[in-house]
């Protein structure tokens, strides 16, 4: 058990000092879309709440795990879609100007 | 729990999607393939979650059912919102997030106690970590939304003893902890008061943030919901939630601390400081009424076409708020006719979040080559015949280059000043985010204020340049 927390402690630090290599240098164009796109990825919280709705033993933990899955699935499908929506505006640009 | 071999594997391949994805997001060209990319990784850890932990039929009808209810409205809304209303859905979406992993903290407590309550410690902590900092970000980003829609909390809001009451409250969610590790009486009771105390947290760090710094505040919680993902997959001993809660934590409190320096403004003074900044900015306005040279839609037309070859274009926060970005665009349409040479500088905070003004000037059909950095423009602002600022302040405020404390002193600006002639569209002199006077307003010989919002300004002064053309 103490061998497995461990091992995830690795990970989460590795995880964190990747993070913040990968963004150092990003130009401002892209922030918004990086901040709203990062934003959908947390939305990784709806597997998480899927772990804890099946493998519910009580009804209450079922009840709040299936709240968490619907907020989950909003995060992540409300994030990826406004990004896209944003990221399309730059390719589209110049290429939409008169129909 | 242990996850099999499979689904192990497939979580880190979910992983390097999103690591690959973030990667292809730092160019402009490969940007939206990147989405693209973590959004499959999303779609494959959520499909073999199903497979790792089967369930009875009942339960995944269920699951089916609220995960539909979510995609719908989560994609509803966001193919609707107007890309001007684009940052508080940002903070609606990183809410729910944040609101997710308090549940699943709160969750995963509960049935440890279920099953007789024996826990590692060390998880016991990351639980109450996901419960703290997921209860927090939810709490916040309801009270951004509500504030950047201007539903109520309008400005700051504070009240005597403020930071008293936070620490207070911080200090006894932090004792809560202690006796529920230690042993103690009634542990779900405590988690649940625990929850409570992060959500009354959340709101009282946000309500005392002006509009102005609500974006920074937004990357912030954006972070806090990618530390309690990263918390809550500790918790579950889940590696997918562990390294894409840490990716965006970690990015996110990068992403923030970029926004906070190119506005002059450090965390601790937006987090800390909203009292002492209300009185500051009460201070600010000397008394004393200066002159400024002030023109109609006219004599700004008959500036921009008689006297100017070369025209750059400085939108603001004002520009945003008015949503102008059709009218700069008409404005720039209308002037490149004539033969001039157009450009639009964009400060990196212009609007509500960095590279929000491109996004609202990208919607409006201004072609990306025409926007350029703060970096890549200043030098430029020397030969340029006329510079129009349209709802900026602080960002062309020629006192940061000054020494000594103003709120913006060494803050980067864009070198307005350096041009031949200034027009400003401004609904009036009153002072920016910063609250400091503008000396750039005051400057008679060069500089015309056109008081105005900012879109029926430039309409007027399309106009009048179609007429006079």
């Amino acid at each position: 058990m103490a061998a497995e927390i461990l091992s995830q402690l690795v990970v989460l630090v590795l995880a964190i000092a990747l993070g913040f290599e990968l963004i150092s240098r990003v130009p401002t164009l892209l922030h918004t879309p990086l901040m709203s796109a990062t934003n959908a990825i947390h939305g990784i919280v709806v597997v998480g709440a899927l772990v804890i709705v099946l493998t519910a033993e009580d009804t209450l933990t079922k009840v709040l795990g299936l709240v968490a899955v619907f907020f989950g699935a909003v995060n992540v499908v409300g994030g990826f879609i406004v990004t896209n929506r944003m990221l399309e505006m730059f390719r589209g640009g110049s290429r939409r100007k008169r129909g | 729990m242990a996850l099999s071999t499979g689904t192990t594997l497939v979580y880190l391949f979910a992983a390097a999607l999103f690591i690959f994805g973030i990667r292809l997001l730092r160019s402009p060209q490969t940007a939206r393939a990147g989405n693209l990319v973590a959004a499959v990784g999303m779609f494959v850890a959520f499909v073999v979650t199903f497979f790792e932990f089967p369930a009875e039929a009942l339960t995944l009808v269920l699951i089916a059912v609220v995960v539909g209810l979510g995609s719908a409205v989560g994609g509803v809304i966001a193919v609707r919102v107007p890309m001007t209303s684009m940052p508080q859905f940002v903070a609606a979406f990183n809410g729910v997030g944040g609101g997710a992993a308090a549940l699943i903290g709160f969750s995963e407590f509960y049935e440890i106690q279920l099953a007789g309550g024996d826990e590692n410690l060390v998880i016991l902590l990351f639980i109450f970590f996901s419960i703290l900092v997921g209860g927090l970000s939810f709490a916040g980003s309801v009270i951004a939304f509500v504030k950047l829609e201007e539903l109520a909390f309008g400005g700051s809001v504070t009240f005597p003893g403020q930071k008293v009451v936070n620490a207070g409250l911080f200090v006894l969610a932090i004792a809560l902890m202690v006796t529920v590790l230690a042993g103690g009486p009634v542990p779900v009771l405590f988690a649940g008061i625990l929850l409570a105390l992060a959500l009354l947290l959340g709101v009282l760090l946000v309500i005392p943030i002006g509009g102005a710094d609500m974006p920074i505040v937004i990357s912030l919680l954006n972070a806090f919901t990618g530390v309690a993902a990263a918390a809550s997959g500790m918790a579950l001993g889940n590696t997918v939630l562990i390294i894409a809660g840490a990716l965006v934590g970690a990015s996110g409190t990068i992403l923030t601390y970029l926004m906070s320096n190119a506005l002059g403004r450090p965390l601790s003074k937006i987090l800390f400081g909203a009292v002492a900044a209300a009185g500051t900015g009460a201070a600010a306005g000397d008394g004393e009424e200066k002159p400024v040279t002030s023109g109609g839609a006219d004599d700004v037309a008959a500036t921009l076409a008689y006297d100017a070859d070369s025209v750059i274009f400085i939108p603001g926060y004002g520009l945003a708020v008015a949503q102008a970005q059709g009218a700069i665009a008409d404005l720039m349409r209308t002037l490149e006719a004539q033969g001039k040479d157009v450009k639009f500088a964009i400060h990196p905070v212009a609007g509500r979040m960095p590279g929000h003004m491109n996004v609202l000037l990208a919607e409006a059909d201004v072609p990306a080559e025409k926007m350029f950095d703060l970096e890549d423009i200043n030098d430029q602002f020397a030969e340029t015949d006329a510079v129009v600022i349209v709802g900026a302040n602080d960002v062309v405020n020629p006192t940061a280059r000054e020494d000594g404390d103003n709120p913006i002193a060494g803050m980067p600006i864009l070198n307005a000043d350096h041009a031949k002639r200034v027009v400003i569209v401004k609904r009036s002199l009153s002072p920016g985010f910063a609250g400091i006077d503008n000396p750039l307003f005051y400057d008679q010989d060069k500089t015309m204020m056109l008081f105005s919002d900012a879109k029926q300004g430039l309409e007027g002064v399309t106009q009048s340049v179609k007429n006079q053309g």
